[in-house]
Protein backbone atom coordinates (compact mmCIF):
# COMPACT_ATOMS: atom_id res chain seq x y z
CA UNK A 1 0.00 0.00 0.00
CA UNK A 2 2.57 2.74 -1.10
CA UNK A 3 2.96 4.46 -4.64
CA UNK A 4 5.34 7.03 -6.28
CA UNK A 5 4.30 10.34 -6.47
CA UNK A 6 5.49 12.88 -8.89
CA UNK A 7 4.45 16.52 -9.59
CA UNK A 8 6.28 17.94 -13.03
CA UNK A 9 6.52 22.00 -13.58
CA UNK A 10 2.62 23.04 -12.19
CA UNK A 11 1.62 26.19 -12.17
CA UNK A 12 -1.58 27.04 -10.47
CA UNK A 13 -2.80 30.52 -9.32
CA UNK A 14 -6.29 32.16 -7.95
CA UNK A 15 -8.02 34.91 -10.32
CA UNK A 16 -4.83 36.79 -11.51
CA UNK A 17 -2.84 35.96 -9.04
CA UNK A 18 -0.45 33.33 -9.68
CA UNK A 19 0.54 31.02 -6.72
CA UNK A 20 2.47 28.35 -7.94
CA UNK A 21 4.68 27.82 -11.15
CA UNK A 22 8.02 25.64 -12.42
CA UNK A 23 6.76 23.65 -8.63
CA UNK A 24 8.47 19.87 -9.34
CA UNK A 25 8.52 17.55 -6.65
CA UNK A 26 8.44 13.85 -6.12
CA UNK A 27 8.09 11.10 -3.16
CA UNK A 28 9.21 8.06 -3.14
CA UNK A 29 6.99 5.05 -2.13
CA UNK A 30 6.85 4.81 1.88
CA UNK A 31 9.19 7.58 2.09
CA UNK A 32 7.25 10.74 4.53
CA UNK A 33 8.12 13.82 2.91
CA UNK A 34 6.87 17.69 4.39
CA UNK A 35 6.35 20.92 2.86
CA UNK A 36 7.81 23.96 4.62
CA UNK A 37 6.71 27.44 3.92
CA UNK A 38 5.75 30.95 5.25
CA UNK A 39 1.89 31.11 5.55
CA UNK A 40 -0.25 31.69 2.79
CA UNK A 41 2.71 31.06 0.16
CA UNK A 42 0.75 27.63 -1.77
CA UNK A 43 0.96 24.58 0.76
CA UNK A 44 -2.24 23.76 1.50
CA UNK A 45 -2.84 24.23 -2.19
CA UNK A 46 -0.55 21.84 -3.60
CA UNK A 47 -2.73 18.85 -1.47
CA UNK A 48 -5.70 20.17 -2.97
CA UNK A 49 -4.00 19.89 -6.65
CA UNK A 50 -3.31 16.29 -5.38
CA UNK A 51 -6.57 15.48 -4.31
CA UNK A 52 -8.10 17.20 -7.31
CA UNK A 53 -10.64 19.51 -5.47
CA UNK A 54 -8.32 22.21 -7.59
CA UNK A 55 -7.08 21.82 -11.10
CA UNK A 56 -3.71 23.06 -12.28
CA UNK A 57 -2.98 25.58 -15.09
CA UNK A 58 -0.01 23.89 -16.30
CA UNK A 59 2.14 20.47 -15.50
CA UNK A 60 1.42 17.13 -15.45
CA UNK A 61 1.24 15.04 -12.03
CA UNK A 62 1.61 11.17 -11.85
CA UNK A 63 1.40 8.27 -9.10
CA UNK A 64 3.29 5.19 -10.01
CA UNK A 65 3.81 6.36 -13.61
CA UNK A 66 0.21 6.77 -14.49
CA UNK A 67 -1.11 10.34 -14.97
CA UNK A 68 -3.82 12.20 -12.50
CA UNK A 69 -6.73 13.66 -13.73
CA UNK A 70 -9.22 15.21 -11.18
CA UNK A 71 -10.42 13.31 -8.62
CA UNK A 72 -8.78 9.90 -8.03
CA UNK A 73 -8.38 6.95 -5.12
CA UNK A 74 -4.93 7.46 -4.76
CA UNK A 75 -5.08 9.66 -2.11
CA UNK A 76 -6.31 9.48 1.88
CA UNK A 77 -6.65 13.38 2.34
CA UNK A 78 -6.64 14.87 6.35
CA UNK A 79 -7.05 18.56 6.15
CA UNK A 80 -6.20 21.10 9.01
CA UNK A 81 -9.39 20.70 11.29
CA UNK A 82 -10.76 17.16 12.33
CA UNK A 83 -13.78 17.96 10.43
CA UNK A 84 -15.94 14.90 11.93
CA UNK A 85 -19.33 14.82 11.81
CA UNK A 86 -21.23 15.68 15.19
CA UNK A 87 -24.13 14.14 14.60
CA UNK A 88 -22.49 10.66 14.23
CA UNK A 89 -20.66 8.54 16.50
CA UNK A 90 -17.28 7.97 16.40
CA UNK A 91 -17.09 4.49 14.94
CA UNK A 92 -19.93 6.26 11.87
CA UNK A 93 -17.19 8.96 11.20
CA UNK A 94 -14.43 6.81 10.75
CA UNK A 95 -15.77 4.67 8.40
CA UNK A 96 -16.70 7.22 6.22
CA UNK A 97 -14.52 6.02 3.56
CA UNK A 98 -16.45 2.68 3.37
CA UNK A 99 -19.86 4.45 3.67
CA UNK A 100 -19.27 6.31 0.90
CA UNK A 101 -18.42 3.56 -1.46
CA UNK A 102 -20.55 0.61 0.17
CA UNK A 103 -18.16 -1.48 2.15
CA UNK A 104 -19.39 -0.03 5.24
CA UNK A 105 -19.82 -3.25 7.05
CA UNK A 106 -15.93 -4.29 6.10
CA UNK A 107 -15.02 -0.65 7.28
CA UNK A 108 -16.60 -1.19 10.52
CA UNK A 109 -14.64 -4.47 11.28
CA UNK A 110 -11.14 -2.97 10.08
CA UNK A 111 -12.26 0.07 12.61
CA UNK A 112 -12.74 -1.76 15.39
CA UNK A 113 -9.49 -3.71 14.79
CA UNK A 114 -7.91 0.28 15.16
CA UNK A 115 -9.62 1.62 17.83
CA UNK A 116 -7.20 0.75 20.75
CA UNK A 117 -3.97 1.49 18.46
CA UNK A 118 -5.36 4.99 17.60
CA UNK A 119 -5.59 5.41 21.71
CA UNK A 120 -9.92 5.72 21.08
CA UNK A 121 -10.57 2.23 22.82
CA UNK A 122 -14.01 2.93 24.18
CA UNK A 123 -15.07 5.63 21.96
CA UNK A 124 -16.54 3.85 19.51
CA UNK A 125 -20.49 4.93 20.26
CA UNK A 126 -19.73 8.75 21.37
CA UNK A 127 -20.19 11.52 19.69
CA UNK A 128 -17.46 13.62 18.85
CA UNK A 129 -18.30 16.51 21.20
CA UNK A 130 -17.39 14.42 24.22
CA UNK A 131 -13.71 13.68 23.15
CA UNK A 132 -10.33 16.44 23.82
CA UNK A 133 -8.71 17.82 20.24
CA UNK A 134 -6.55 15.32 20.37
CA UNK A 135 -8.41 12.43 20.55
CA UNK A 136 -10.96 13.99 17.48
CA UNK A 137 -7.52 14.64 15.91
CA UNK A 138 -6.56 10.75 16.08
CA UNK A 139 -10.39 9.92 15.16
CA UNK A 140 -9.54 11.72 12.39
CA UNK A 141 -6.52 10.08 11.59
CA UNK A 142 -7.91 6.63 11.83
CA UNK A 143 -10.46 7.71 9.21
CA UNK A 144 -7.84 8.80 6.38
CA UNK A 145 -5.97 5.75 7.39
CA UNK A 146 -8.91 3.70 6.65
CA UNK A 147 -9.52 5.17 3.11
CA UNK A 148 -7.87 2.49 0.49
CA UNK A 149 -5.89 5.10 -0.84
CA UNK A 150 -1.82 4.40 -0.99
CA UNK A 151 -1.19 8.33 -0.44
CA UNK A 152 -1.80 10.30 2.71
CA UNK A 153 -2.03 13.82 2.25
CA UNK A 154 -1.87 15.54 6.26
CA UNK A 155 -2.32 19.29 5.90
CA UNK A 156 -0.86 20.86 9.17
CA UNK A 157 -2.95 18.12 10.93
CA UNK A 158 -1.74 19.24 14.54
CA UNK A 159 -2.02 23.02 13.43
CA UNK A 160 -5.24 23.40 15.88
CA UNK A 161 -4.11 21.74 18.98
CA UNK A 162 -1.96 23.07 22.02
CA UNK A 163 1.89 22.81 22.18
CA UNK A 164 1.46 19.59 24.82
CA UNK A 165 -0.78 17.69 23.15
CA UNK A 166 0.75 18.51 19.18
CA UNK A 167 3.85 17.13 21.16
CA UNK A 168 2.14 13.51 21.77
CA UNK A 169 0.39 13.89 18.64
CA UNK A 170 4.05 13.91 16.58
CA UNK A 171 5.24 10.97 19.29
CA UNK A 172 2.13 8.63 18.10
CA UNK A 173 2.04 9.84 14.90
CA UNK A 174 6.26 8.64 14.63
CA UNK A 175 5.25 5.56 16.13
CA UNK A 176 2.25 4.78 13.37
CA UNK A 177 4.29 5.24 10.82
CA UNK A 178 5.84 1.96 10.42
CA UNK A 179 2.24 0.70 11.15
CA UNK A 180 0.81 3.31 8.54
CA UNK A 181 3.53 2.22 5.84
CA UNK A 182 2.36 4.48 3.47
CA UNK A 183 3.55 7.03 1.17
CA UNK A 184 2.96 10.37 3.06
CA UNK A 185 2.75 14.26 1.89
CA UNK A 186 2.20 16.38 5.61
CA UNK A 187 2.05 19.86 5.06
CA UNK A 188 3.55 22.09 8.00
CA UNK A 189 4.63 25.23 9.55
CA UNK A 190 6.13 24.10 11.97
CA UNK A 191 9.88 23.28 11.62
CA UNK A 192 10.35 21.10 14.46
CA UNK A 193 7.53 19.00 13.84
CA UNK A 194 8.89 18.33 9.83
CA UNK A 195 12.17 17.55 11.64
CA UNK A 196 10.62 15.13 13.72
CA UNK A 197 8.45 13.46 11.29
CA UNK A 198 10.11 13.32 7.61
CA UNK A 199 12.37 11.45 5.39
CA UNK A 200 13.03 14.54 3.59
CA UNK A 201 11.90 18.15 3.88
CA UNK A 202 10.75 20.25 0.70
CA UNK A 203 11.10 23.89 1.76
CA UNK A 204 8.55 26.15 -0.60
CA UNK A 205 9.90 30.05 -1.39
CA UNK A 206 9.38 32.42 -3.86
CA UNK A 207 6.38 34.23 -5.64
CA UNK A 208 5.11 32.36 -7.69
CA UNK A 209 6.21 29.56 -5.00
CA UNK A 210 8.34 26.60 -6.15
CA UNK A 211 10.67 23.92 -4.35
CA UNK A 212 13.32 25.77 -3.09
CA UNK A 213 15.58 23.18 -1.08
CA UNK A 214 15.35 19.98 -0.04
CA UNK A 215 16.52 18.61 3.28
CA UNK A 216 17.04 15.12 3.75
CA UNK A 217 16.69 13.65 7.09
CA UNK A 218 18.53 10.14 7.68
CA UNK A 219 17.92 9.55 11.32
CA UNK A 220 16.74 6.37 12.25
CA UNK A 221 16.29 6.61 16.10
CA UNK A 222 14.55 9.78 16.69
CA UNK A 223 13.66 11.00 20.00
CA UNK A 224 12.81 14.47 21.51
CA UNK A 225 16.58 15.44 22.51
CA UNK A 226 17.66 14.34 19.16
CA UNK A 227 15.28 16.54 17.84
CA UNK A 228 16.35 19.64 20.67
CA UNK A 229 20.09 18.81 19.19
CA UNK A 230 19.21 20.16 15.76
CA UNK A 231 19.46 23.48 16.22
CA UNK A 232 21.84 24.56 13.33
CA UNK A 233 19.44 22.08 10.71
CA UNK A 234 16.51 23.93 12.54
CA UNK A 235 18.32 27.10 11.88
CA UNK A 236 19.27 26.82 8.28
CA UNK A 237 15.93 25.63 7.44
CA UNK A 238 13.99 28.75 9.27
CA UNK A 239 16.28 31.15 7.13
CA UNK A 240 15.57 29.54 4.07
CA UNK A 241 11.87 29.83 4.30
CA UNK A 242 12.75 33.46 5.55
CA UNK A 243 14.19 33.39 1.79
CA UNK A 244 17.45 34.37 3.18
CA UNK A 245 19.31 32.11 1.66
CA UNK A 246 17.64 31.11 -1.77
CA UNK B 1 -5.65 58.54 55.93
CA UNK B 2 -8.40 59.19 53.48
CA UNK B 3 -7.54 56.47 51.63
CA UNK B 4 -7.42 54.27 54.71
CA UNK B 5 -11.15 55.26 55.54
CA UNK B 6 -11.92 54.35 51.88
CA UNK B 7 -14.05 51.33 51.16
CA UNK B 8 -11.70 49.17 49.30
CA UNK B 9 -13.03 49.15 45.32
CA UNK B 10 -14.69 46.28 44.00
CA UNK B 11 -12.67 44.07 42.22
CA UNK B 12 -14.73 42.76 38.61
CA UNK B 13 -16.99 39.33 38.97
CA UNK B 14 -17.21 39.94 43.02
CA UNK B 15 -20.62 40.89 43.74
CA UNK B 16 -21.38 43.52 46.49
CA UNK B 17 -23.52 41.22 48.89
CA UNK B 18 -23.79 44.25 51.43
CA UNK B 19 -25.20 46.19 48.80
CA UNK B 20 -27.63 43.34 47.53
CA UNK B 21 -28.82 42.57 51.02
CA UNK B 22 -28.90 46.61 51.92
CA UNK B 23 -32.46 46.73 51.16
CA UNK B 24 -33.74 43.68 53.21
CA UNK B 25 -31.34 45.37 56.09
CA UNK B 26 -32.93 48.25 55.75
CA UNK B 27 -36.54 46.90 55.91
CA UNK B 28 -35.87 44.56 59.10
CA UNK B 29 -34.12 47.71 60.50
CA UNK B 30 -37.11 49.59 60.31
CA UNK B 31 -39.52 47.41 60.85
CA UNK B 32 -40.45 48.29 57.37
CA UNK B 33 -44.39 48.41 56.21
CA UNK B 34 -46.29 45.26 54.78
CA UNK B 35 -45.12 45.87 51.31
CA UNK B 36 -41.56 46.19 51.76
CA UNK B 37 -41.26 43.57 54.25
CA UNK B 38 -43.30 40.77 51.41
CA UNK B 39 -40.81 42.36 49.11
CA UNK B 40 -37.68 41.07 51.37
CA UNK B 41 -38.99 37.75 51.45
CA UNK B 42 -39.51 37.35 48.16
CA UNK B 43 -35.88 38.66 47.93
CA UNK B 44 -34.47 36.43 50.19
CA UNK B 45 -36.86 33.28 48.72
CA UNK B 46 -35.40 34.15 45.27
CA UNK B 47 -31.98 34.13 46.69
CA UNK B 48 -31.97 30.60 48.07
CA UNK B 49 -33.77 29.66 45.22
CA UNK B 50 -31.08 30.89 43.10
CA UNK B 51 -28.84 28.58 45.20
CA UNK B 52 -31.16 25.88 44.66
CA UNK B 53 -30.59 26.07 40.87
CA UNK B 54 -32.62 24.00 39.19
CA UNK B 55 -35.73 25.01 41.32
CA UNK B 56 -35.49 28.28 40.09
CA UNK B 57 -36.12 27.74 36.30
CA UNK B 58 -39.53 26.41 37.23
CA UNK B 59 -40.15 27.58 39.97
CA UNK B 60 -39.70 31.30 39.23
CA UNK B 61 -41.92 31.52 35.64
CA UNK B 62 -44.67 29.81 37.50
CA UNK B 63 -44.52 32.17 40.43
CA UNK B 64 -44.93 35.05 38.15
CA UNK B 65 -47.87 33.78 36.06
CA UNK B 66 -49.18 32.75 39.82
CA UNK B 67 -49.38 36.00 40.87
CA UNK B 68 -50.66 37.94 37.69
CA UNK B 69 -53.61 35.22 37.96
CA UNK B 70 -54.65 36.19 41.56
CA UNK B 71 -53.98 39.96 40.86
CA UNK B 72 -56.17 39.54 37.18
CA UNK B 73 -58.90 37.37 39.70
CA UNK B 74 -58.85 39.67 42.55
CA UNK B 75 -59.46 43.06 40.33
CA UNK B 76 -62.22 41.14 38.48
CA UNK B 77 -64.16 40.92 41.66
CA UNK B 78 -62.67 43.73 43.41
CA UNK B 79 -64.65 46.04 40.58
CA UNK B 80 -66.96 43.85 39.39
CA UNK B 81 -65.67 43.22 35.91
CA UNK B 82 -68.87 41.80 34.53
CA UNK B 83 -68.51 38.96 31.92
CA UNK B 84 -68.84 40.35 28.78
CA UNK B 85 -65.50 42.79 29.71
CA UNK B 86 -63.09 40.66 31.28
CA UNK B 87 -64.24 36.62 32.97
CA UNK B 88 -62.04 36.11 36.04
CA UNK B 89 -59.46 32.99 35.42
CA UNK B 90 -62.27 30.99 37.63
CA UNK B 91 -64.75 31.69 35.07
CA UNK B 92 -62.58 30.93 32.46
CA UNK B 93 -61.51 27.63 34.20
CA UNK B 94 -65.30 26.38 34.81
CA UNK B 95 -66.37 27.36 31.44
CA UNK B 96 -63.66 24.89 30.12
CA UNK B 97 -64.82 22.36 32.44
CA UNK B 98 -68.54 22.86 31.28
CA UNK B 99 -67.63 22.89 27.72
CA UNK B 100 -64.92 20.57 27.62
CA UNK B 101 -66.93 18.14 25.38
CA UNK B 102 -67.19 20.98 22.53
CA UNK B 103 -64.17 22.11 22.75
CA UNK B 104 -62.26 18.88 22.59
CA UNK B 105 -64.21 18.11 19.06
CA UNK B 106 -63.47 21.19 17.76
CA UNK B 107 -59.84 20.94 18.98
CA UNK B 108 -59.57 17.74 17.00
CA UNK B 109 -60.42 19.31 13.91
CA UNK B 110 -58.08 22.32 14.41
CA UNK B 111 -55.19 19.78 15.29
CA UNK B 112 -55.73 17.94 12.50
CA UNK B 113 -55.52 20.36 9.91
CA UNK B 114 -52.37 21.88 11.56
CA UNK B 115 -50.77 18.93 11.19
CA UNK B 116 -51.69 18.11 7.70
CA UNK B 117 -50.77 21.76 6.99
CA UNK B 118 -47.18 21.43 9.20
CA UNK B 119 -46.63 18.10 6.95
CA UNK B 120 -47.39 19.47 3.67
CA UNK B 121 -45.10 22.54 4.60
CA UNK B 122 -42.77 20.30 5.73
CA UNK B 123 -42.07 17.80 3.00
CA UNK B 124 -42.38 21.01 0.21
CA UNK B 125 -39.64 22.76 1.95
CA UNK B 126 -37.35 19.70 2.14
CA UNK B 127 -37.78 19.52 -1.78
CA UNK B 128 -37.46 23.28 -2.10
CA UNK B 129 -34.84 23.50 0.21
CA UNK B 130 -33.10 21.15 -1.84
CA UNK B 131 -33.53 22.32 -5.42
CA UNK B 132 -32.95 25.92 -3.78
CA UNK B 133 -29.59 24.75 -2.21
CA UNK B 134 -28.33 22.52 -5.40
CA UNK B 135 -29.60 25.17 -8.16
CA UNK B 136 -28.86 28.67 -7.10
CA UNK B 137 -30.93 29.72 -9.93
CA UNK B 138 -34.13 28.03 -8.28
CA UNK B 139 -33.33 29.92 -4.64
CA UNK B 140 -32.84 33.45 -6.71
CA UNK B 141 -36.03 32.87 -8.47
CA UNK B 142 -38.03 31.64 -6.07
CA UNK B 143 -36.77 33.27 -2.83
CA UNK B 144 -38.95 36.56 -3.42
CA UNK B 145 -41.81 34.68 -4.31
CA UNK B 146 -41.94 32.91 -0.65
CA UNK B 147 -40.81 36.76 0.86
CA UNK B 148 -44.01 38.40 -0.57
CA UNK B 149 -46.06 35.32 0.39
CA UNK B 150 -45.36 36.12 3.97
CA UNK B 151 -45.94 39.88 3.78
CA UNK B 152 -49.56 39.34 2.38
CA UNK B 153 -51.92 39.17 5.43
CA UNK B 154 -53.37 35.91 5.84
CA UNK B 155 -56.44 37.22 7.11
CA UNK B 156 -57.02 38.47 3.57
CA UNK B 157 -55.82 35.38 1.83
CA UNK B 158 -58.08 33.42 3.65
CA UNK B 159 -61.34 34.39 2.09
CA UNK B 160 -60.08 33.89 -1.37
CA UNK B 161 -59.12 30.22 -0.59
CA UNK B 162 -62.40 29.56 0.85
CA UNK B 163 -64.13 30.82 -2.53
CA UNK B 164 -61.51 28.94 -4.30
CA UNK B 165 -61.87 25.65 -1.93
CA UNK B 166 -65.28 25.66 -0.54
CA UNK B 167 -65.84 25.16 2.82
CA UNK B 168 -64.21 22.11 3.73
CA UNK B 169 -60.76 21.50 5.40
CA UNK B 170 -58.61 22.11 2.42
CA UNK B 171 -58.74 25.71 2.33
CA UNK B 172 -57.65 25.95 6.55
CA UNK B 173 -54.88 23.20 5.61
CA UNK B 174 -53.57 25.74 2.67
CA UNK B 175 -53.58 28.64 5.29
CA UNK B 176 -51.24 26.61 7.75
CA UNK B 177 -49.47 25.72 5.30
CA UNK B 178 -48.71 29.10 3.66
CA UNK B 179 -47.73 30.00 7.11
CA UNK B 180 -45.47 27.41 8.19
CA UNK B 181 -43.67 26.85 4.78
CA UNK B 182 -41.93 30.02 5.13
CA UNK B 183 -39.88 29.28 8.23
CA UNK B 184 -39.28 25.67 7.69
CA UNK B 185 -37.89 26.54 4.20
CA UNK B 186 -35.71 29.15 4.91
CA UNK B 187 -34.35 27.44 8.59
CA UNK B 188 -33.70 24.66 6.20
CA UNK B 189 -32.08 26.09 3.10
CA UNK B 190 -29.98 28.85 5.22
CA UNK B 191 -28.75 25.47 7.39
CA UNK B 192 -27.40 23.51 4.75
CA UNK B 193 -25.63 26.80 2.93
CA UNK B 194 -23.50 27.01 6.33
CA UNK B 195 -22.42 23.85 5.88
CA UNK B 196 -18.56 24.60 5.93
CA UNK B 197 -17.50 23.84 2.02
CA UNK B 198 -14.41 22.22 4.00
CA UNK B 199 -16.54 19.09 4.50
CA UNK B 200 -17.96 18.83 0.70
CA UNK B 201 -14.06 18.86 -0.16
CA UNK B 202 -13.30 16.31 2.02
CA UNK B 203 -16.25 14.30 1.20
CA UNK B 204 -15.42 14.94 -2.21
CA UNK B 205 -11.86 13.90 -2.18
CA UNK B 206 -13.10 10.22 -0.98
CA UNK B 207 -15.19 10.16 -3.73
CA UNK B 208 -18.62 10.96 -2.76
CA UNK B 209 -21.21 12.17 -5.51
CA UNK B 210 -23.21 14.93 -5.23
CA UNK B 211 -26.36 13.09 -3.75
CA UNK B 212 -23.75 11.82 -0.85
CA UNK B 213 -22.97 15.11 0.03
CA UNK B 214 -26.50 16.26 0.87
CA UNK B 215 -26.99 12.47 2.52
CA UNK B 216 -24.05 12.21 4.39
CA UNK B 217 -23.50 15.97 5.24
CA UNK B 218 -25.37 19.02 4.19
CA UNK B 219 -29.23 17.31 4.98
CA UNK B 220 -27.89 16.48 8.78
CA UNK B 221 -25.70 19.09 9.02
CA UNK B 222 -29.12 21.19 8.37
CA UNK B 223 -31.23 19.25 11.01
CA UNK B 224 -30.58 21.37 13.74
CA UNK B 225 -32.17 24.81 11.87
CA UNK B 226 -34.45 22.46 10.36
CA UNK B 227 -35.99 21.89 13.89
CA UNK B 228 -35.94 25.29 15.22
CA UNK B 229 -37.97 26.75 12.22
CA UNK B 230 -40.26 23.82 12.42
CA UNK B 231 -40.44 25.07 16.42
CA UNK B 232 -41.57 28.36 15.35
CA UNK B 233 -44.47 26.79 12.31
CA UNK B 234 -45.22 24.28 15.14
CA UNK B 235 -46.58 27.23 17.12
CA UNK B 236 -47.99 29.43 13.82
CA UNK B 237 -49.95 26.30 13.25
CA UNK B 238 -52.70 26.08 15.10
CA UNK B 239 -52.97 30.11 14.91
CA UNK B 240 -53.03 29.52 10.83
CA UNK B 241 -56.23 26.66 11.60
CA UNK B 242 -58.01 28.80 14.05
CA UNK B 243 -57.82 32.00 10.82
CA UNK B 244 -58.67 29.64 8.36
CA UNK B 245 -61.80 28.76 10.73
CA UNK B 246 -62.69 31.78 11.34
CA UNK B 247 -63.50 33.07 8.60
CA UNK B 248 -65.87 30.13 7.01
CA UNK B 249 -66.36 26.88 8.59
CA UNK B 250 -68.79 24.77 10.77
CA UNK B 251 -66.15 22.91 13.22
CA UNK B 252 -63.11 24.08 14.88
CA UNK B 253 -61.83 26.37 17.68
CA UNK B 254 -62.07 28.95 14.95
CA UNK B 255 -65.82 28.67 14.51
CA UNK B 256 -65.96 28.12 18.24
CA UNK B 257 -64.33 30.86 18.89
CA UNK B 258 -66.25 33.68 16.65
CA UNK B 259 -69.74 31.81 17.79
CA UNK B 260 -68.97 32.31 21.48
CA UNK B 261 -67.42 35.51 20.99
CA UNK B 262 -70.67 36.81 18.84
CA UNK B 263 -72.55 36.07 21.69
CA UNK B 264 -70.28 38.09 24.42
CA UNK B 265 -69.58 34.39 26.28
CA UNK B 266 -66.06 35.62 27.06
CA UNK B 267 -65.18 33.17 29.74
CA UNK B 268 -65.44 30.87 26.54
CA UNK B 269 -63.68 33.07 24.37
CA UNK B 270 -60.86 32.61 27.05
CA UNK B 271 -60.86 28.98 27.39
CA UNK B 272 -60.72 28.41 23.58
CA UNK B 273 -57.81 31.34 23.67
CA UNK B 274 -56.57 28.78 26.18
CA UNK B 275 -57.02 25.41 24.80
CA UNK B 276 -55.01 27.56 21.51
CA UNK B 277 -52.56 27.85 23.45
CA UNK B 278 -52.04 24.37 24.76
CA UNK B 279 -52.13 22.78 21.35
CA UNK B 280 -49.35 25.67 20.26
CA UNK B 281 -47.21 23.83 23.54
CA UNK B 282 -48.31 20.26 22.14
CA UNK B 283 -47.17 21.21 18.57
CA UNK B 284 -43.59 22.28 20.22
CA UNK B 285 -43.39 19.98 22.12
CA UNK B 286 -43.56 17.08 19.68
CA UNK B 287 -40.84 18.79 17.43
CA UNK B 288 -39.17 18.49 20.95
CA UNK B 289 -39.67 14.76 20.79
CA UNK B 290 -38.98 14.04 16.97
CA UNK B 291 -35.66 15.96 18.07
CA UNK B 292 -35.31 14.13 20.92
CA UNK B 293 -35.89 10.53 18.95
CA UNK B 294 -34.24 11.81 15.72
CA UNK B 295 -31.37 14.31 16.60
CA UNK B 296 -30.03 12.72 20.15
CA UNK B 297 -26.51 15.16 19.75
CA UNK B 298 -28.59 18.13 19.35
CA UNK B 299 -30.14 17.38 22.92
CA UNK B 300 -26.93 16.89 24.33
CA UNK B 301 -25.59 20.12 23.40
CA UNK B 302 -28.72 21.91 24.68
CA UNK B 303 -27.88 20.37 28.12
CA UNK B 304 -24.42 21.55 27.65
CA UNK B 305 -25.23 24.91 26.84
CA UNK B 306 -27.83 25.44 29.68
CA UNK B 307 -26.99 27.19 32.29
Amino acid sequence: MSAKLEMRDIRFGYGQTPVLDHLSLSVQPQEFVSILGASGCGKSTILNLLCGTLRPQAGEMFVDGGPLTGISDHFAYMPQSDLLFDWQTILENVCLYGRIHGAYADAKAQAKENFAAFGLAGCEELYPRSLSGGMRQRAAFLRTSLCSADILLLDEPFGALDVISRGDMQQWLLSMRTRLSRTALLVTHDVDEAIYLSDRILVLGGRPAHVVREFPIAEKNRTRDWLFAQGSLRGEIYRCIKGETA
Amino acid sequence: MYRAERKPELRPFEPDLDHANAGTRICRQRGGCFVLRVFACFKTGAVSLIKGGIVLKHALPALVIAVLLILWEACVRLFAIPLYVLPAPTQVIAALISDAPPLASHALVSLSEALAGMGIALALSLVLGIAMDAFPAVGRAIYPILVVTQTVPMIVLAPIFIIYMGFGLAPKILTVTLMCFFPIVVSFADGMAQVSPAYQNLLRSYGAGRLQIYTLAKVPAALSSLLSGLKVAATYSISGAVVGEWIASQRGLGYYLLRVKNNYMLDKVFACVLVIILLSLLMNGLIRLIQRLCAPYLCDKEKENAP
